[in-house]
């Protein structure tokens, strides 16, 4: 299909809305009514209990990280807090803004907000962008969440390991937000009523960095701001390296989540660090499912998907060649194969994607 | 307008919802915690999406795609990104039907 234009004022976006994909209908494997109420099911409980396990890691390891500051002893604290406050803020950013890791709503809301400050997304805006995603997932210049966009440019993808160009691009960001509300690309997701809300969250994320950089000013010292701020920076390796593996290498402007997203099985920390995002296809066909009923849903799901990626390792290995063959040929992408349980990927519905009418290519 | 039998009764279980077809148009048919039935528009009004798939919590149908939520009772959009109410449509029970008067 030639470059592609991930612009939401570009050729793609226009083509995916002409040729009717945006409006198309995702496939979904069939689950019982029955079975997916009881899955959908709300509570507080694993909710509650993660976020005390989560808040009260971070309060303890922080106060070690202090205490020992300036000692190269306190590194290995600021190492397990920064990952804390860098990556699993994005679970929890992410989870909340579904409305389903509480059952109670201002349980949801409250970590919302405080994990949007974290990982530097406006409360406000980013809401819009992720429903976007679930809807158009992976559609070119339709999806504002692309994460690797093609053809994959893999030093910028090495620098968010350390948040850099995260950062580099929110500073600004926010502080337009705070001024004017929404940039032009914003307006295009971002209802004109919440337009406001977005100018006063910035504001209230502006005035909290600018309170910390003044108390480190006057401390003569960053440790504030390894407390705030910098924990973004060099705690985001876990979710860069998670959030990669959600969609990296598999194929876009496709309406069937198997074909788009990726399961991978991990180890119990970093499932705790993620919560159990790496369910990531079952997500997706079902966002309203919490994150502590995924694995069971990943149980009954399993017939019809194609199988996990074992372990993150597994998964690396699998993706990173995929994103250097990206790098020649940007129409390549991975098409892993079906149980003979699964219902066939409808190729008819994906006649836009090179390739997927010749299974072969793909490989 | 008609009254429309849309369902028996028991087709639809408490606190829950089923999608009902008519015509062109397509419903969401509840049946509250409390034993009442209401008739609602069937797809959400942020997307095209049904609603027959969600989840219904005490009088709010929780929209499967990105969970807006709406009082089905009144069809008041609750929760973001729905910003638009659902239609609402009259329902009676009579002999373990469920009747609907269509628009
Ligand atoms: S489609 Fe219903 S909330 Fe988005």
């Amino acid at each position: 299909m030639g470059k592609r234009d991930y612009s939401p004022f570009g050729a793609d976006a226009k083509r995916a809305v002409d040729t009717g994909l945006t409006a198309a209908e995702w496939y979904h494997t069939d689950v019982p009514r029955k079975v997916m109420k009881d899955l959908m099911a709300r509570s507080d409980g694993p909710a509650i209990r993660d976020t005390i396990i989560l808040y009260g890691s971070m309060i303890v390891l922080a106060g070690i990280g202090i205490a020992l500051w300036p000692s190269w002893w306190s590194a290995p604290f600021w190492l397990a807090y920064g990952v804390l406050y860098g990556s699993a803020s994005d679970s929890r950013w992410h989870e909340c803004s579904h409305g389903t890791a509480f059952r109670t709503p201002w349980m949801n809301n409250a970590v919302y907000q405080i994990a949007s400050f974290m990982i530097m997304r406006n409360p406000a805006t980013w809401r819009w962008s992720h429903a976007r995603h679930h809807s158009e997932t992976y559609l070119v210049g339709r999806d504002p969440e692309i994460a690797v966009m093609r053809p994959p440019e893999l030093a910028k993808l090495i620098l968010n390991f350390f948040g850099i160009l995260d950062v580099i691009a929110f500073i600004p960001r926010i502080l337009r937000n705070a001024v004017s509300g929404p940039t032009p690309e914003e307006r295009t997701f971002v209802p004109e009523s919440e337009w406001p809300k977005v100018r006063r969250a910035a504001r209230i994320h502006v005035a909290i960095y600018g309170a910390t950089i003044a108390l480190a000013v006057w401390m003569g010292s960053i440790l504030p701001l390894m407390v705030i701020g910098l924990p973004r920076m060099y705690g985001a390796w876990h979710h860069i390296m998670t959030g990669l593996l959600q969609h990296g290498g598999l194929a876009d402007n496709v309406v069937d989540h198997r074909l788009n997203s990726r399961t991978v099985l991990m180890n119990p920390i970093s499932r705790f660090i993620y919560w159990n995002m790496n369910y990531h296809v079952e997500h997706h066909m079902f966002p309203m499912v919490p994150y502590h009923a995924l694995p069971r849903l990943h149980e009954i799901m399993k017939p019809d998907l194609p199988p996990p990626n074992r372990s993150i390792a597994e998964a690396f290995a699998e993706m990173w060649p995929a994103f250097k063959r990206q790098i020649l040929n940007e129409d390549y992408f991975l098409k892993r194969d079906l149980p003979p349980t699964a219902k066939p990927y409808r190729e008819d519905f994906h006649q836009y994607v090179p390739g997927m009418m010749r299974p072969a290519a793909a490989e | 307008m008609p009254w429309i039998d849309a369902c028996a009764t028991d087709d639809v279980d408490e606190e829950d919802l089923i999608r009902w077809d008519h015509g062109t148009q397509t419903f969401a048919i509840f049946h509250s915690p409390e034993g009442e039935f209401y008739a609602t528009a069937g797809r959400c009004t942020h997307e095209e999406v049904h609603l027959c798939d969600g989840l219904v919590m005490g009088h709010l149908i929780e929209c499967p795609k990105h969970n807006g939520q709406f009082d089905y009772r009144t069809g008041e959009a609750k929760r973001t990104p729905v910003c638009v109410n659902l239609r609402t449509f009259p329902v009676k029970v009579e002999g373990g039907r469920v009747y609907v008067e269509v628009a």
